[in-house]
């Protein structure tokens, strides 16, 4: 009956996905108390706001329990196998800028490409018994990454948070982590590989294509796209 | 008709009581195994081949993705010489990419474990697998893994040259990108060329933090300095590479081409006797060895643990099918799994599924 559009219930990302829909015309706003995750949506018919984490919206989207969803490429690619074919980028939005990248200690003078990484990982592997350890929370973005790009002998190890610190905690060899401007990696003595770019990313609005659409809700989506002006 | 589990079931039975006509002893294996000889194996990706779960006791266990590698290890463990194993179950891949492609599914198998006659037993299992999904109408491949294997040992460049193109047969893109910077092709990027220049490359540098430890560092270095010394891989010798591996025709001409190869690189004409032995026996088989197809790149890129003879056999009206059956030498393996013990083995396996979807017996 009503078109869902999924947003990120709080932070930073929540309050430029609004002041990117208010500078269109489109007023997203809370409803009720500070804590409760309700919202309105003004100036296209027939709307309404799910406040999601920004994490999950990618499961709704594919799910088809949302029919629109404001979410980072980066927890779309990592969450969604075959994720061009589930969802529809509709607008990237210009902020939420992060990049996807591995970074090794900066003291590694002689590591500073994708085939040296993979080298390395070969010596370390015969030096240690154990696989090269890279931290990161984008397990298969960075394991297609890696296999696209011919690096054996590594190993994934789950890092939720503080991934840049792991290197000197001795929990890991290189890290695979989201950054944007490079300052926590240089804190830390660590440095970015020159191919080391897995994905750029930034918020983008998303559509549902496995989600049904009425005949009501196929005109509300129209509305959105022009009242937004992101039609091609 | 709809095909049932039960029919699957049967037709799984059935294969595995001709393997066990032929003498194989039926075993069973466990269908969780733990992750960390599977990790360690196959690496990081069989993470997305295979279904990862874990308890608090066991940790991290895997839902059987092959019974290879279980298989090994029980003969490993005191299995009697030689033998021959067959075993008939589900096994379970994770799919990422292939909506179409099955996440669970029957496989019967054949393996044998003997020191004799390598060639007879390669040509024993592929003639009996053969026997049982022929009537089904499928293109045999064929290949050998040790082809390039050898005439990587007959290289004439480094020690360590020759031992990252062996560690990268399997990754044929990363194989061809080292064979051009070792011919002297790809440019030096710059960071290494400043490297390498450097009076000592360590000065100044970063502080020291995690577990690669500046010796490690440093022998790299070293190793990167005598790898620019080392002189480039001759035109001559690329080309031997690219011609082995472009062999893809009759099993007899296939023959006749890696001899005329072997002239020029002698390291290759052990594994060319061994192909020639081994259609001696596919012949005594009844195998039509004339018009086999063999390929010298077969079985690169999918089947990491097979270090020899490589087959499959696919249903030509239906390409996006995988092979309804596949298999080969995996000597290596033994000896990984063996601690310090091996022993060569060769096995395939049968889709029992597939056979029928093909239309065939039950």
């Amino acid at each position: 009956m009503t078109l869902k559009l999924g947003v990120p219930s709080k932070g930073r990302l929540m309050e430029k996905t609004f002041e990117w829909f208010g500078a269109r015309g489109v007023t997203l706003s809370r409803t009720g108390s500070e804590r409760e995750y309700a919202g309105a949506v003004d100036g296209v018919e027939g709307m309404q706001l799910v406040l999601l984490s920004a994490g999950e919206i990618p499961r709704e989207l594919a799910a088809g329990r949302i029919h629109l969803g404001v979410t980072g490429t980066d927890l779309i690619q990592e969450k969604l196998s075959q994720w061009d074919q589930r969802v529809e980028p509709l607008a990237e939005l210009g902020f939420g800028h992060a990049d996807l990248i591995i970074a090794v200690p900066a003291c590694w003078v002689d590591v500073d490409t994708l085939d040296d990484l993979d080298a390395a990982a070969a010596a370390f592997r015969a030096r240690h018994g154990f696989r090269m350890r890279i931290a990161t929370k984008y397990h298969r973005l960075v394991r297609e990454f890696l296999r696209d790009n011919g690096v054996a002998d590594y190993q994934l190890v789950d890092s939720q948070g503080a991934t840049e610190g792991t290197v000197a905690n001795l929990t890991a060899e290189a890290v695979a982590d989201i950054t944007s401007t490079g300052e926590t990696l240089r804190a830390n003595h660590l440095k970015i590989l020159s191919d080391g770019m897995v994905l750029q990313s930034q918020a983008t609005l998303f559509r549902a294509r496995r989600a049904e659409l009425s005949d009501a809700e196929r005109a509300t989506l129209k509305a959105l796209i022009e009242t937004l002006g992101i039609g091609d | 008709m709809t095909l049932t589990r039960a029919m699957a079931r049967a037709e799984a039975a059935r294969l595995r009581d001709a393997f066990a006509a032929a003498g194989a002893h039926p075993v069973e294996t466990p269908i969780l195994q733990p992750a960390a000889t599977l990790l360690d194996l196959y690496g990081e990706d069989i993470r997305a081949r295979a279904y990862v779960t874990q308890d608090p006791l066991r940790g991290e266990q895997m839902l059987r993705p092959d019974f290879t590698v279980p298989v090994v290890q029980m003969h490993m463990e005191g299995g009697a010489e030689p033998a021959r194993y067959t075993y008939a179950g589900e096994v379970f891949r994770r799919q990422e990419d292939d909506p179409e492609r099955a996440s669970e599914y029957l496989q019967v198998g054949f393996e044998i474990f003997d020191r004799a006659d390598p060639a007879g037993a390669e040509a024993e299992v592929f003639a009996r697998i053969s026997d049982l999904v022929q009537p089904l109408g499928l293109r045999a491949a064929t290949g050998d893994i040790g082809v390039l294997t050898a005439a990587l040992q007959g290289l004439e460049t480094s020690d360590r040259r020759r031992a990252a193109l062996m560690r990268h047969i399997w990754r044929p893109r990363r194989f061809r990108a080292l064979m051009e910077r070792f011919a002297g092709k790809a440019p030096v990027p710059p960071a290494r060329a400043a490297l390498l220049a450097a009076e000592d490359p360590m000065a100044g540098c970063a502080p020291l933090i995690g577990l690669r430890g500046p010796d490690e560092i440093a022998s790299r270095i070293d190793a990167l300095r005598e790898d620019a010394e080392t002189p480039p891989l001759s035109a001559a010798q690329v080309q031997l590479i690219d011609a082995i591996l472009s062999v893809r025709e009759t099993l007899p001409n296939a023959l006749e081409h890696l001899r005329d190869i072997a002239v020029d690189l002698a390291a290759l004409q052990p594994s060319v006797d061994r192909i020639e032995a081994r259609a001696e026996a596919l012949a005594n088989r009844g195998v039509d060895v004339e018009s086999l197809d063999f390929e010298a790149s077969y079985g690169r890129t999918s089947m990491e643990y097979y270090d020899g003879f490589v087959f499959g056999f696919y249903a030509p009206a239906r390409p996006d099918l995988p092979p309804v059956a596949s298999g080969g030498r995996y000597d290596a393996l033994t000896r990984r799994l063996g601690g310090g013990r091996a022993i060569p083995a060769v096995g395939g396996v049968i889709r029992p599924g597939l056979v029928l979807e093909m239309g065939g017996a039950a």
